[in-house]
């Protein structure tokens, strides 16, 4: 392991609270002043209890909720980019080619069948689309999708099919920086030894990665260690 | 992908209709290759707004410049009328919402496609044939329709041969206002696949208004949401839907059923 | 050999040409302006005419409005001399301007026509006055009157070879038989009023003066001697003149313009020269076709 290497993901004074305005201006707080760095190799899970607030550090790292301060600073094309402040653009670019995100929710892109949905991040980095299709199916294989899937848009899959989807459009590509939130919450015994495998994979790659798993299992066989996001209080103060 | 250049750079853009400001210092910048969409409720602005970043309608204080493609950033309003027609039927590209603003009703299908190649001086028929062809295909029609009018076609398929014609001069910047509106939903979900086809695989960069989000989260990168001609909220857009900050956005987003 | 007609006198009761001498100047200023931007439609104002729109009412106040006491008149609808539009036009300008008047082409030097070119070529200092019901050939594609002018102005004709196209598509080929649009001088996009595809070639580099006058519409426009006059076409479909694969059946003539007759009520029908001075002139000469002394010329010749 090269823990002493530059972190990839670096997190400083991060805040975020939602302002309810639908609720007379309502604020949540949730997450106040989180520092984190994650090295080359390194799989921190976060702990913490429910809803305090796991998934929405998880979604900032990925730039999908927008903080009110500090900084998340991602190693992309030889320098770094602060995903809490950048613009779209740099933000996507950073989604395409540096950060891939595995999320307990599924949301499939309807009508579009499960190989091209894999093979998709691949094109996108410029992978040509024979040997993009060639790699998405052998994910799809690696994760016990069977081949008479492939061609069927997802959103008639099984809970368990279409996660493993999601996991395989993530895995396809090599990505320095991976967030797994709950990836194998609804997979089998055996699936779920398939995943931690990709994990162990990506660890020996160099991947930073930032995970939760509630199964205690897989929590253990994957983390290198763990960060604890403190729970908020919910505040009832009304914004201005 | 991320280029380091804009090729579409907004500033201070207003416009006033009488006592009503309906676009009001709107600035922006659209890189190559990316998908904006700009939402809001009827009466917003937005539609003024594409107008007047497509040079149809003229602002009363802002500028538009565009990059073209020898890289040289041209302002729009002082563009002569000639290049900028050339423009609009060569690099740019608008789809209507009504096909009827879009396609010449009394011309077939192929001349439709053809017509903004014979505008920029085609004047091979086998080729120009070829073209519409080939468009055809590419947005799924039926090529034996290819000599029937665009009256005898479902909207669907209208706003289809829209798509084709816009895009056979191979636009880098296509303007799209409410492309999968009134269609049925079935319909309009087949649009919005091929539509998210041909964005991708032409990389075209792409300005589309509605008031649709379930159409922004399918086609667009970001997004910008306009409230009485404002901008109000700008972000990716997923984190715009996901996180909106503005009391308009958080109203907008809480009103449909799941995006 | 030929003789001059004779010159009627004027009617006192008509200022010369019908038009009055302001007219005929504001007319004359719109023409020198049409000359100098060849196919270029310059508006005029109108005047009422003594016949209704679309009987020449534009051909008859620009012949009106160059017409001189030496001037010789030959007035022809679809090629012939004989017709009532014909006639009367011919007729009212003998009336109104006193000048002779003629059906003979060699001798003419104004020709007003509609829907003709005659077929023997014009030469020098001979004007011939088109009458044109519609100036606009953008009109049928494009009804907004502003953006046609708009296209106009910046030469931007793509649109026309739509209609083209659509020819190719639906026939096989360029079907537009009459009224054919044509590029004047490189610039102008112009409807050469509805004459016959077959007569396009003529206007090229045609050594007379051609004015355009449509009386409805307002418009005038021209062709100087001389002028490049090139038919819209496709590289691989090029403009090409259709023309009945037959002879006059009275004269011979195997490269004139053909009119159908229909001779009886059991199907009978003939192939005449449209052009009728052009005919009677081969036949002078000697020509025959192959139904020479037909009922239908003893009639023509009796008439002129």
């Amino acid at each position: 392991m090269s823990m002493t290497r530059e972190p990839l993901l670096l997190v400083e004074k991060l805040r975020k609270h939602f302002t309810l305005h639908l609720q007379g201006g309502l604020v949540l707080g949730v997450l106040d002043d989180v520092d984190l760095a994650v090295a080359p190799g390194e799989c921190v899970v976060l702990a913490g209890p429910s809803g305090a607030g796991k998934s929405t550090l998880m979604r900032c790292l990925y730039a999908n909720y927008k903080p009110q301060s500090g900084s998340i600073r991602v190693h992309h094309r030889g320098g770094f980019v602060d995903m809490a402040n950048a613009a779209p653009h740099d933000v996507l670019a950073v989604r395409r080619e540096t950060m891939g995100y595995v999320s307990q929710f599924r949301r499939v892109i309807p009508r579009v069948p499960a190989r091209e949905i894999v093979a998709e991040p691949l094109r996108a980095v410029g992978v040509p689309g024979p040997e993009a299709l060639a790699r998405a199916e052998a994910m799809l294989a690696r994760l016990n999708i069977p081949p008479r899937l492939w061609g069927l848009p997802p959103a008639t899959f099984s809970g368990g099919e279409q996660q493993r989807v999601n996991l395989a459009r993530c895995f396809v590509m090599a990505y320095p920086v991976l967030l797994l939130d709950e990836p194998t919450a609804a997979l089998d015994a055996a699936n779920r030894r398939i995943v931690l495998t990709l994990i162990d994979e990506a660890k020996r790659r160099g991947s930073a990665i930032v995970g939760i798993f509630h199964d205690e299992e897989v929590r253990d066989a994957a983390a290198t260690r763990t960060f604890t996001v403190r729970p908020q209080t919910v505040s009832d103060t009304t914004a201005a | 992908m991320s280029a380091a250049e804009p090729i579409l750079s907004v500033r201070g853009l207003s416009r006033r209709f009488g006592a009503i400001a309906a676009v009001r210092e709107v600035s922006f910048d659209l890189w190559p290759g990316e998908v904006m969409g700009v939402v809001g409720e009827s009466g917003s602005g937005k539609t003024t707004l594409l107008h007047l970043v497509s040079g149809s309608l003229r602002p009363d204080a802002g500028t538009v410049l565009f990059r073209d493609r020898q890289g040289a950033m041209q302002d729009i309003q002082a563009m002569s009328e000639p290049a900028r027609r050339m423009l609009a039927r060569t690099d740019w590209g608008i789809v209507h919402q009504n096909p009827r603003d879009g396609l010449r009703m009394n011309v077939s299908a192929g001349a439709n496609v053809g017509e903004r190649l014979m505008a920029v001086g085609a004047r091979h028929y086998g080729n120009i044939r070829g073209a519409a062809e080939d468009w055809l295909a590419r947005v799924e029609m039926d090529l034996g329709r290819i000599d029937d009018l665009p009256r005898t076609f479902s909207g669907g398929m209208q706003q289809r041969l829209q798509i084709a014609r816009t895009l056979v001069t191979h636009p880098r910047l296509v303007f799209m206002d409410e492309p999968t509106g009134g269609l049925d939903v079935s319909v309009q979900a087949r649009l919005l696949d091929l539509i998210r086809n041909l964005v991708a695989v032409l990389g075209l960069s792409a300005i589309i208004v509605t008031h649709d989000l379930a159409v922004t989260r399918l086609l667009a990168h970001r997004l910008m949401v306009m409230q009485r001609g404002q901008v109000v909220e700008t972000g990716l857009t997923d984190q715009v839907l996901d996180d909106p900050q503005h009391p308009y956005t958080q109203l907008l987003v809480s009103s449909v059923l799941a995006a | 050999m030929d003789t001059l007609p004779a010159r009627p006198a004027t009617d006192p009761g008509y200022n010369f040409g019908y038009l009055d001498e302001q007219t005929k100047r504001m007319i004359r200023r719109a023409l020198l302006k049409a000359v100098a931007i060849p196919g270029y439609q310059v508006p005029f104002g109108s005047r009422e005419m003594p016949l209704p729109y679309g009987w020449g009412t534009g051909g008859i106040q620009i012949t009106a409005s160059i017409i001189g006491p030496a001037d010789t008149l030959k007035v022809i609808d679809q090629g012939a001399d004989d017709t009532t539009n014909a006639v009367s036009i011919r007729r009212f300008f003998a009336r109104v301007a006193g000048v002779a008047t003629t059906e003979r082409t060699a001798v003419a030097t104004i020709i007003q026509t509609r829907h003709r070119i005659p077929e023997r070529p014009l030469s020098a200092g001979q004007i011939l006055v088109y009458q044109v019901p519609q100036p606009e050939p953008l009109r049928q594609l494009e009804p907004r009157e502003a953006e046609a002018r708009k296209m106009h102005a910046l030469a931007d004709y793509g649109l026309m070879h739509v209609k083209l196209y659509e020819d190719i598509a639906r026939f096989g080929r360029i079907a537009t038989s009459y009224n054919y649009p044509v590029m004047v001088n490189g610039r102008y996009l112009m409807a050469p009023s509805p004459i016959p595809a077959f007569d396009n070639p003529k206007m090229h580099r045609m050594a007379a003066l051609q004015l355009f006058g449509a009386g409805r519409e307002k418009r005038i426009y021209a062709v100087p001697p001389h002028t490049e006059v090139q038919s819209l076409d496709f590289d691989d479909h090029p403009f090409k003149v259709w023309r009945a694969d037959r002879c006059c059946d009275l004269c011979g003539a195997p490269d004139s313009y053909l009119d159908e007759v229909v001779t009886d009520d059991k199907g009978g029908r003939m192939f005449v020269c449209s052009d009728t001075d052009h005919c009677a002139e081969r036949r002078g000469a000697g020509h025959r076709g192959p139904l020479a002394g037909h009922a239908l010329q003893e009639i023509a010749e009796g008439k002129s």
